[in-house]
């Protein structure tokens, strides 16, 4: 029977903890240097450690592998992550929700901001021929949209997205040395918020190491991570439309 | 290589025919015309160098002097040949005057042609036999210290502060790697001038600075004493400053440039005229010192599908290749390009990654071809990456490539760790020699999946490459035709650095790069 209140990780028995564990010492390879990788593991809080490997890389570097078990547990019954909440629909149906109850095209531009060049997963997510066998945006009919490239600055951004009448933006941020993708984030969020035009667009932020939950941190409206397809952006972007519409003519 | 692929010398010819067309219209285009950055080269070739009380770079400072006075027509080198007979100061000298405001190079009465000519000749030839002897000095060395067999092992380091890069290029070089690239910050591209001085800080890389290249030179002569093989230096002409980094490379000696013909104006939004003109001479510069160059058809793949747009790889790589012989580019220094990047579902992707391979291979024989390693499909399941790199080192140790940049399987996950570098280099150690001699062995089964595939890509380049010559490149840009990328012939970046020649204007060094290569 599983704890769900003390889960381990599994090896080959339930509970047996057992994990790998790989890294480089600035010490080169030596009997002290994998007695070192151990000690280092067994303060991880890893028991019974062994080293199956150790490499030595010159310039007084080595790379170890170890394998030991894990002593902590987790209570996987109380975790809350915050996630996408909407429906995910497929591309024919996104189209038909957006004529049936929007009743227009919606506008989405997009673009990778900063001195980011690499666009592989904005084009991913809106390119014609889309990704992983689904359609990318710009194939929806019902969706108008604006690939604007890399390294647009937000100014350049913001102003696009306020001439094409944007119901959405889509950042994509892939480098992220130094935390540069989220400051470029985070200044995307003040300046649409000096301007006065934060509640005007749905803002969206994708890319490898960005998490819905890292996007509302910072002030996005969602985050779409790693292996995200463009119907899961999409279906968000239009049932988000159209809960703003039903809102504001309620109130 | 008689039993490989069948290529269809119609096809080839009809390419290569329609390569030499295109490359008329840009020689056409950029044979009365200079930039900014070429004529900063030319100051650089001159022994400008260094910055002024605010940073600046020299070579930067006298060119926007003389563009503000709008005399950038007759060239730099006209400007600092009058300079020297006025004032008789060295052009660095002449340079920091400027920059400190003593004077305006223009504003200097002017001096005939033949005067200048007679007043710079020392500082051209001395600048010249600089680069000679760097080329003589690689040649010496790397007869001393052979590289090992191809397909040769590329790695790159980027960690920002290039103290540390020299730490793991060198880890790098004795777990077995033979070419070292040092990545630049992003950005650097769309930089209008060089960084100048040791940098220690960057985003995604290191900033290229010729002491950079001067630090990390150093760092490999070492390694390359201690390995007993040369270790190659990568660096990127590209952007902006595209031939002020070829001339700072040939200076310090490295030995590969990241060059394309096209990239920049698609991947950097970079204005085609300034491209174009700026890759003609930082070419020459690369040819005449012996630096092998790379092109950037890979990057193709990573916005466009591999496998439907695999033709416009091999159709660049025709273009690339004539507009690299116009620079007076022996074909062993013209490095071409290409990805494998086929999606890992599909079924017998792996067969249409070696025809590519084998096709690129046998239709450019004499260029050491540069083979990039799967990016796009790689999901963060390291473990599973570090089997597609497997695939890709095998592919082309069958197919012989030249050229191997090294997949690491945190690709999509960060920056190489030093532990990531040597995980892929003991990968393809361990392909390469254990099926060293495959590629010997194989013959290709007429009208198999391998042989068909070839045929409907050569086909299809060629086709593509014809289509070009009737609309012109300006217009298959424009038109999208490569990586799915619309750019127009007035826009981009750097357009304001174009100029037209006078009848002042002279390169002199451009006459000798192309005596010494044979360009007409």
């Amino acid at each position: 029977m599983i704890d769900r209140t003390a889960i381990k990780p599994y090896g080959d028995t339930l509970n047996d903890g057992r994990i790998q564990i790989s890294f480089s010492l600035p010490l080169e390879a030596s009997p002290e240097a994998e007695e070192a990788a151990k000690r280092l593991a067994g303060k991880m809080g890893i028991e019974e450690v062994s080293s199956v490997s150790m490499h030595d890389m010159g310039e007084g570097f080595s790379f170890h592998i170890l394998y030991g078990s894990c002593k902590y547990s987790v209570d996987a019954t109380n975790i809350k992550v915050a996630k996408v909440e909407t429906k995910m629909m497929t591309y024919y149906e996104i189209n038909a929700f957006v004529k049936e109850k929007i009743d227009r095209k919606l506008n989405i531009i997009g673009a990778c901001t900063g001195f980011d060049a690499h666009t592989v997963g904005l084009d991913a997510i809106m390119n014609m021929k889309g990704y992983a066998g689904e359609y990318g945006l710009e194939r929806y009919p019902e969706i108008n949209t604006w690939n604007l490239g890399s390294q647009v600055p937000n100014e350049a951004l913001i102003k696009k997205a306020v001439e094409v009448d944007a119901d959405a933006i889509l950042v994509s941020q892939v480098v992220t040395q130094k935390e540069i993708h989220v400051q470029n984030l985070t200044n995307l969020v003040e300046l649409l918020e000096a301007e006065n035009l934060r509640d005007r667009f749905i803002l969206i932020a994708g890319g490898p190491r960005i998490s819905h939950e890292l996007a509302l941190e910072i002030g996005f409206d969602a985050g779409f991570g790693p292996g995200s397809l463009p119907p899961e952006v999409a279906s968000y972007i239009v049932q988000i439309v159209h809960k703003r519409i039903s809102d504001r003519e309620r109130s | 290589m008689d039993c490989k692929i069948k290529i269809d010398n119609d096809l080839l010819s009809r390419s290569r025919k329609a390569a030499v067309m295109i490359a008329d219209k840009v020689e056409e285009l950029i044979k009365d015309k200079t930039t900014t950055s070429v004529e900063r080269t030319i100051a650089r070739l001159m022994g400008v160098d260094g910055v002024d009380s605010q940073g600046v770079p020299l070579p930067n400072v006298l060119v926007d002097q003389i563009k503000k006075s709008g005399k950038l027509e007759d060239g730099v080198f006209y400007w600092i040949g009058n300079a020297i007979i006025e004032t008789g100061k060295t052009p660095q000298e002449i340079a920091r005057a400027i920059g400190n405001g003593d004077f305006l190079i223009t504003d200097f009465p002017e001096y005939t042609n033949e005067a200048i000519l007679s007043v710079t000749e020392s500082v051209v030839l001395d600048n010249v036999s600089i680069l000679d002897e760097v080329a003589e000095e690689r040649a010496k060395r790397q007869i001393q210290y052979p590289e090992g067999p191809a397909p040769l092992l590329y790695v790159i380091v980027a960690t920002g502060n290039i103290y540390e890069d020299t730490v793991q290029a060198k880890a790098a070089a004795k777990q077995g790697a033979d070419i070292i690239a040092v990545i630049r910050s992003t950005a650097q591209s769309l930089l209008d001038y060089v960084p100048f001085g040791p940098t220690t800080e960057g985003f995604g890389g290191t900033y290229a600075t010729q002491e950079n290249f001067r630090i990390m030179r150093e760092a490999l002569d070492e390694a390359s004493e201690e390995t007993g093989r040369y270790i190659q230096l990568v660096n990127y002409a590209s952007g902006l400053c595209m031939p002020e980094i070829a001339v700072m490379g040939a200076f310090e000696r490295l030995d590969m440039m990241l060059n394309d013909a096209i990239y920049g104006i698609l991947f950097r939004d970079i204005n085609i005229n300034r491209t174009f003109i700026d890759q003609y001479f930082s070419r020459m510069i690369n040819a005449y010192s012996g630096i092998i160059i790379n092109t950037g058809e890979d990057n193709y793949l990573t916005t466009s599908d591999a496998v439907e747009e695999a033709h416009t790889v091999i159709a660049s790589q025709f273009i690339n290749e004539e507009l690299a012989v116009r620079s007076g580019m022996p074909k062993k220094l013209i490095g071409l390009g290409h990805a494998f990047e086929i999606n890992p579902d599909i079924e017998d992707g792996f067969l249409m990654e070696i025809a590519q391979a084998q096709l690129v291979r046998q239709l450019f024989p004499e260029c050491p071809i540069k083979y990039m390693p799967p990016t796009k499909h790689m999901t963060g399941n390291i473990f599973k990456g570090q089997l597609m790199d497997g695939m890709f080192n095998l592919a082309s140790v069958m197919t012989g490539q030249s050229i191997q940049l090294l997949g690491m399987m945190t690709e999509a996950v960060h920056t190489p760790f030093i532990q990531d570098r040597l995980l892929s280099i003991e990968n393809a150690e361990y392909i390469f020699n254990n099926a060293r001699h495959l590629q010997d062995e194989i013959v290709f089964k007429p009208d198999g999946i391998i042989q068909n595939r070839a045929d409907t890509v050569l086909k299809e380049t060629t086709a593509m490459l014809e289509t070009i010559v009737e609309k012109g490149l300006m217009k298959a840009i424009e038109d999208g035709m490569f990586a799915g990328i619309s750019r127009s012939p007035g826009g981009g970046k750097g357009a304001d650095g174009v100029v037209v020649k006078s009848m002042n204007y002279r390169n002199p060094f451009m006459d000798i790069f192309k005596r010494g290569l044979g360009v007409l």
